[in-house]
C-alpha cells in the first residue's frame, strides 16, 4: 500500500482467558500521543470470543475506534486466523501505523502479517515519535544487547509496523467520559480454517506474573549463595507486587527455571524498578535490564560493575539485608492500611 | 524427511566489555561466530533427525563469506550439508528481505518437512525471521517452542513457552518452529568431527543462483532504513551506601523508593 491511501494508527489488543490483556492499554498510550501529533483517529484492534462487553474500557484509555471480531474460533491464538483477519481488516481500513506489544503474541502475529503485506516492521521498540510533516514513524529501539540504539523508519512502504517494548509505558489515566465507535466485523467460515489446534494451556505456577510483564522485578544472582535463599526474593517480590529474575548463573545452577533469565540470552526487560540482588553486572546481564526506570544494587563486592548501571547501591550481605527489608516492607503495608 | 535450520553469524557476545569511562559496551568487530540461540535449533533437528531416522539436516544461512564459519560450526553438531546465501546484492537487508532470501534459498534447495531457527539472533534480537520466512513459504509457524512433543502422520505436537505457562499446540507439516533456550542443552562437537567439517564443501549461492531479482532483497528489498545510530550511556550517577549498620541501611532504601514511588 501507498503513503497517500493510508490514514489513521492502529494498535493490536491482547485477549488472554477471555479478557483484554493490560498491554492492550498501553498501547493506546503509545498510540495517542502518535495520533494526536498527527491528528488523526487511534484504533483498537481485538479479536476474541465472548469480548463484546469489556469493548468501552478501551474508549475509556484513548480509543476513538474499536474494530472487533469476536467468534468462538477466537477463542485461543491460531496464527494464521488472527493472520488473516488483521490483513483483511489492513487491506480494507488502510491504517498508517499498526502498533503491538513485542509481547510472545505480538512477536508472533506482526511478523507474519508483515511479511503477508511485505511492508516494514521494527521490534522491541523502546520509543516512538512522528515525523509530522512526512507522516513517518520513527521507531527507536536498542539492539545488540542495549550497547546500541538505532532510530529505524519505513519511508515508502504501508502500513509503518512496530512492536513496543511490554511495560515501558504506563496507560493513561482511565476517563470514563470518553467515548467511540465500535465496528463489529464478521468473516466468512474460510477465514477459520486453520493448520493449527490448540491442545491446552498449563499455567506456570511459579510465577504470579510472568517477569516480561512486571512493574517490578526482584533479580538474584549467584550471591543467593544457594537456590533456598531465593524464597526471600519471591517474599520480597510479592510484598512490591512484582515478580521474580535471575541471572544466567543462578538458572545454570537450578536455582530458578529459565524462564526467569534476564539478559543477553534470556529476557530483555525494561520494568519501572529493577532490583539486582548479588548479581555482579557481567555486560550479558546488563544487556537485558539496563532501560530499567530505577536500579537498586545489592552486592557485597564495591567493585561489581552492577553499582554502575544502579541508582542506589547498598554494599553489603543481602542474605542479611533481604529479612531486614522484607520485615520493614510488612510494617509499612501494615502502617498503611 | 528433510530438515533444514536456519544458523545466522553474529558478533561474537563474550568478547563485549564496558567502557569504564562512558559506561558503554565495547564489542570487538573482529570476532564473530555461531549465533548462540542457533544451537538450540541445531540440536533440535538433529535430535528429531536421529528419532526418526532416514532423515537430513540441511544448515542455511545468508551472511557475508565469513559467514561460512557459522556453518562449519553446524555441521560437527549433526547437520549433513550446509549452504551460504552469499552475494553482494544481499547487504543491508532488513527482516524482510533477508527472509525472502532465505525462503527462496530453501525452495531451491527442495522441499523441507520441517524448519527450525533459533528465538532470535543476538545483535538485531528481532525474532522476526523464522516467523517471515515461513509466511514467505506459505508454511505455518510456531514460535516460542520449549518442547517437540512428537511428529507422527504430518502433525508435529509442541509445547510454547507463553507469558505465564505451556501452551500446547499442534500444527499440520510443514513447518517452521523457533526455537527457545530451554529446550534442549546443545551437545559438544568431538574432536574428529570439527576437523571433518574443515574440509567439508559448503557451496555459496548468489542472488542467481536461487533465482532472485538483485531488487528484492538487500538494502533495495528492505522497507525500512536505519536513520539514526547512537550510543547510550548506561551508567548512571547512582548513590552507593556502604553498610554500617544493615537497620540504617534497608531504611534509606525504603526511603528511596518511597522517593521514587515504587512503594
Ligand atoms: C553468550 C553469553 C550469553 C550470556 N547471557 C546471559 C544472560 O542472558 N543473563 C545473564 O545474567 N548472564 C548471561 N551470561 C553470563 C554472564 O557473563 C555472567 O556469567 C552472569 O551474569 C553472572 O551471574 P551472577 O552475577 O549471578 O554471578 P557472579 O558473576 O558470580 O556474581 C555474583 C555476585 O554476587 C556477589 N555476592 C556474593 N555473595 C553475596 C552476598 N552474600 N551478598 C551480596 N552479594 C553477594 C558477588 O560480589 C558477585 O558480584 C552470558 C554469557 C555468555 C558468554
Ligand atoms: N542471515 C540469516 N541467515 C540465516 N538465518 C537467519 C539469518 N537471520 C536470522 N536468521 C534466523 O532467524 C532467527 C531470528 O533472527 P532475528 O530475526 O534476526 O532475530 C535466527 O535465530 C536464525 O535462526
Amino acid at each position: 500500500m501507498l503513503p497517500n491511501e493510508c490514514k489513521g494508527i492502529w494498535t493490536i489488543g491482547e485477549v488472554r482467558n477471555g479478557e483484554i490483556n493490560p498491554v492492550s492499554y498501553e498501547l493506546l498510550a503509545w498510540g495517542r500521543k502518535l495520533a494526536d501529533k498527527l491528528e488523526i483517529e487511534l484504533s483498537s484492534i481485538i479479536l476474541g470470543n465472548g469480548i463484546k462487553e469489556e469493548l468501552t474500557e478501551l474508549f475509556h484509555f484513548g480509543a476513538d475506534v474499536v474494530y472487533a471480531v469476536d467468534h468462538a474460533k477466537l477463542e485461543h491464538f491460531l496464527p494464521d486466523v488472527h493472520a488473516r483477519i488483521y490483513e483483511a481488516l489492513v487491506k480494507e481500513y488502510k491504517p498508517e501505523i499498526i502498533i503491538a506489544s513485542a509481547t510472545t503474541y505480538g512477536r508472533t502475529v506482526m511478523p507474519i502479517l508483515a511479511a503477508k503485506l511485505g511492508t516494514g516492521l521494527t521490534a522491541d521498540c523502546t520509543e516512538l515519535d512522528v515525523d509530522v510533516r512526512e507522516r513517518i514513524l520513527l521507531q527507536t529501539r536498542p539492539a545488540i544487547g542495549g550497547n546500541v540504539m538505532a532510530t529505524i523508519k519505513t519511508p515508502a512502504h504501508r502500513p509503518q509496523m512496530s512492536t513496543v517494548r511490554p511495560r515501558a509505558k504506563k496507560p493513561l489515566t482511565i476517563d470514563n467520559s470518553r467515548n467511540g465507535k465500535i465496528i463489529l466485523k464478521s468473516y466468512p467460515p474460510e477465514f477459520y480454517k486453520s493448520k493449527y489446534r490448540w491442545i491446552s494451556f498449563e499455567k506456570d505456577e511459579s510465577v504470579a506474573s510472568p517477569i516480561q510483564e512486571s512493574d517490578v522485578i526482584v533479580a538474584g544472582g549467584k550471591g543467593m549463595k544457594d537456590g533456598g535463599n531465593f524464597k526471600m526474593l519471591y517474599d520480597l517480590a510479592k510484598k512490591l507486587n512484582g515478580a521474580v529474575g535471575a541471572s544466567r548463573a543462578a538458572v545454570d545452577m537450578g536455582w530458578i527455571p529459565y524462564s526467569h533469565q534476564v539478559g543477553l540470552s534470556g529476557k530483555t526487560l525494561s520494568p519501572r524498578f529493577y532490583m539486582a540482588v548479588g548479581i555482579s553486572g557481567a555486560v550479558q546481564h546488563i544487556a537485558g535490564m539496563s532501560s530499567s526506570e530505577v536500579v537498586v544494587a545489592i552486592n557485597k563486592d564495591p567493585d561489581a560493575a552492577i553499582f554502575k548501571v544502579s541508582d542506589f547501591g547498598i554494599v553489603g550481605d543481602a542474605l542479611e539485608i533481604l529479612p531486614v527489608l522484607i520485615k520493614k516492607l510488612s510494617n509499612e503495608v501494615n502502617e498503611n492500611g | 524427511m528433510k530438515i533444514a535450520v536456519l544458523v545466522k553469524e553474529v558478533p561474537a557476545t563474550d568478547k563485549v566489555k564496558m567502557d569504564e569511562k562512558t559506561g558503554t559496551m565495547i564489542r570487538s568487530e573482529m570476532e564473530s561466530e555461531l549465533n548462540p540461540l542457533d544451537m538450540y535449533a541445531i540440536e533440535e533437528a538433529v535430535r528429531v533427525k536421529e528419532k526418526i531416522g532416514n532423515t537430513h539436516v540441511i544448515a542455511i544461512s545468508m551472511g557475508p563469506p565469513q559467514a561460512i564459519n557459522s556453518i562449519r560450526e553446524a555441521i560437527p553438531m549433526g547437520c549433513d550439508y550446509g549452504y551460504l546465501m552469499s552475494d553482494k546484492y544481499f547487504a543491508g537487508a532488513d527482516t524482510l528481505a533477508t527472509a525472502y532470501t532465505l525462503s527462496a534459498a530453501i525452495r531451491k534447495l527442495g522441499k523441507f518437512d520441517l524448519i527450525f531457527s533459533g528465538e532470535r539472533a543476538t545483535d538485531g534480537e528481532t525474532g522476526q525471521v523464522g516467523p517471515s520466512v515461513a509466511t514467505q513459504l506459505g508454511m505455518p509457524v510456531v514460535t516460542y517452542v520449549s518442547k517437540v512433543e512428537k511428529i507422527s502422520d504430518g502433525i508435529v505436537r509442541v509445547c510454547r513457552s507463553v507469558e505465564g505457562g505451556k501452551e500446547t499446540v499442534e500444527v499440520e507439516l510443514p513447518a517452521l518452529l523457533s526455537v527457545v533456550k530451554e529446550i534442549n542443552e546443545p551437545r559438544i562437537p568431538n574432536l574428529s568431527g570439527k576437523i571433518a567439517s574443515k574440509s567439508k564443501e559448503i557451496p555459496l549461492l548468489t542472488a542467481k543462483d536461487i533465482k532472485v531479482s538483485s531488487d528484492k532483497v538487500g538494502l533495495s528489498g528492505s522497507p525500512t532504513r536505519v536513520v539514526k545510530v547512537f550510543y547510550p550511556k548506561l551508567s548512571r550517577d547512582g548513590k552507593i551506601l556502604k553498610v554500617k549498620n544493615v537497620e540504617s541501611a534497608v531504611n534509606e532504601l525504603i526511603k528511596f523508593m518511597k522517593e521514587r514511588g515504587v512503594i
